[in-house]
């Protein structure tokens, strides 16, 4: 499974939702898809975008949050899986692609880019660990279609939803993304706010 | 317990009245009574964290979402935070307002407490965040309204340590 395939498949569905993805390779291949303003790309702080997440869904009860997380940044976080689940916001989809590889952090050193594996590599289960954590809804995924079918269930549900789903260790087509990070910091809280109005005036905006 | 309960009491209000509706923490002596005021308090949310660098994130996500937060923390909760802060609230220009009480300093008895005192400040002011302290009840209304309206202006963390003679009311003077 390929983690653009993923993204294709859920990308029409992100349109009314806060999306927060991890640097590298997740930012990268949503941003090919094209840009959006109500998505956030957190190109540091390895581990705080689950947590980025959980802030906002609990801030915004009624707009669902999907975070687009990977192996690395989650094991670096390990205890925030215990807050989402304890505080368990039904607006909140945490999806993990698990290549098993520190793909962006080394991704272009020499030895390829399968120099440096996780511990997912080794056996380390993330969807028994989220489900261990209390996030009762957590599932391990190596299919497009079981993807696909467990990732927008989670979008247009209303639990706390971990999908983790096991992609092949592959560099995206491009990193370029031509919107600075600062530019996407100010203009997804905007977004949020346009959208948080558009919700309050039922759809007239 | 000699934690003030008054003062704790006078930070929680003077929190309130800066209009913060989130608080993440994790807990440490002096900070209990404030950790169950919010948690008392129906119109605040209170986020217990497995470890402070999360409360970042969330604090982040908060703002973004257009809420105002408080980070409750030990200066080691500081210390442990210290890549989120550089890495995400400086680097993305993210108004904090971290409430770090001030152990291993003067009058400091737990041996276990004594390290990261010595350096609190120091890497405070490394990472250029602008700090004052509370020591007295009477200045905290004051110093957090302050210490709120510069984060928010700046968008960057903005520190307030926690002093004994606020948090702890010693039983011989």
């Amino acid at each position: 499974m390929k983690r653009i395939d993923c993204l294709k498949a859920i990308y029409p569905e992100l349109e009314d939702c806060a999306v927060v993805t991890i640097m590298g390779a997740v930012a990268a291949e949503l941003y090919s898809l094209g840009h959006r303003p109500n998505f956030f790309y957190l190109e540091h702080a390895m581990g705080l975008a689950s947590s980025l997440g959980l802030g906002i869904a609990l801030a915004q009860p009624d707009r669902k949050v999907v975070v687009l997380d990977g192996d690395g940044s989650v094991l670096m976080n390990l205890g925030g899986l215990t807050t989402m689940a304890r505080y368990a916001p039904p607006n909140l989809v945490h999806i993990v692609f698990d290549n098993q590889v520190l793909l962006s952090v080394g991704g272009g050193a020499p030895g390829g880019y399968n120099w440096f594996t996780t511990a997912t590599s080794t056996g380390s289960d993330l969807a028994a660990i989220a489900t261990a954590a209390g996030i009762r809804r957590s599932q391990l995924v190596r299919e497009l279609g079981d993807f696909t079918e467990a990732a927008l269930d989670g979008i247009h549900g209303d639990e706390l939803t971990c999908v983790v789903a096991k992609v092949e260790a592959e560099m995206p087509a491009s990193f370029h993304m031509d919107v600075h990070m600062l530019e996407n910091r100010f203009e997804f809280p905007r977004a949020l706010q346009r959208m948080q109005a558009k919700t309050a005036t039922g759809g007239r905006t | 317990m000699p934690v003030s309960v008054a003062n704790s009491g006078v930070v929680y209000e003077a929190l309130k009245q800066a209009g913060v509706r989130l608080c993440s923490a994790l807990p440490e002596t002096w900070l209990v009574h404030l950790v169950r005021m919010a948690d008392e308090d129906p119109d605040m949310i209170l986020v217990r964290l497995a470890k402070e660098e999360e409360g970042i994130g969330i604090s982040t996500g908060a703002h973004f979402a257009g809420l105002r937060t408080a980070l409750l923390m030990q200066n080691h909760g500081f210390l442990q935070s210290v890549n989120g802060i550089a890495s995400l609230a400086l680097l993305y220009k993210i108004p904090l307002l971290l409430m770090i009480t001030d152990r291993g300093t003067m009058g400091e008895r737990d041996p276990w407490q004594t390290e990261g005192g010595k350096y609190t400040r120091r890497v405070l002011d490394a990472l250029n965040i602008v700090r004052d302290e509370l020591n007295r009840p009477e200045e905290v209304a004051s110093k957090v309204a302050k210490a709120m309206a510069l984060a928010q202006s700046s968008l960057s963390p903005v520190a307030l340590l926690l002093g004994r003679d606020l948090m702890w009311e010693e039983a011989t003077a």
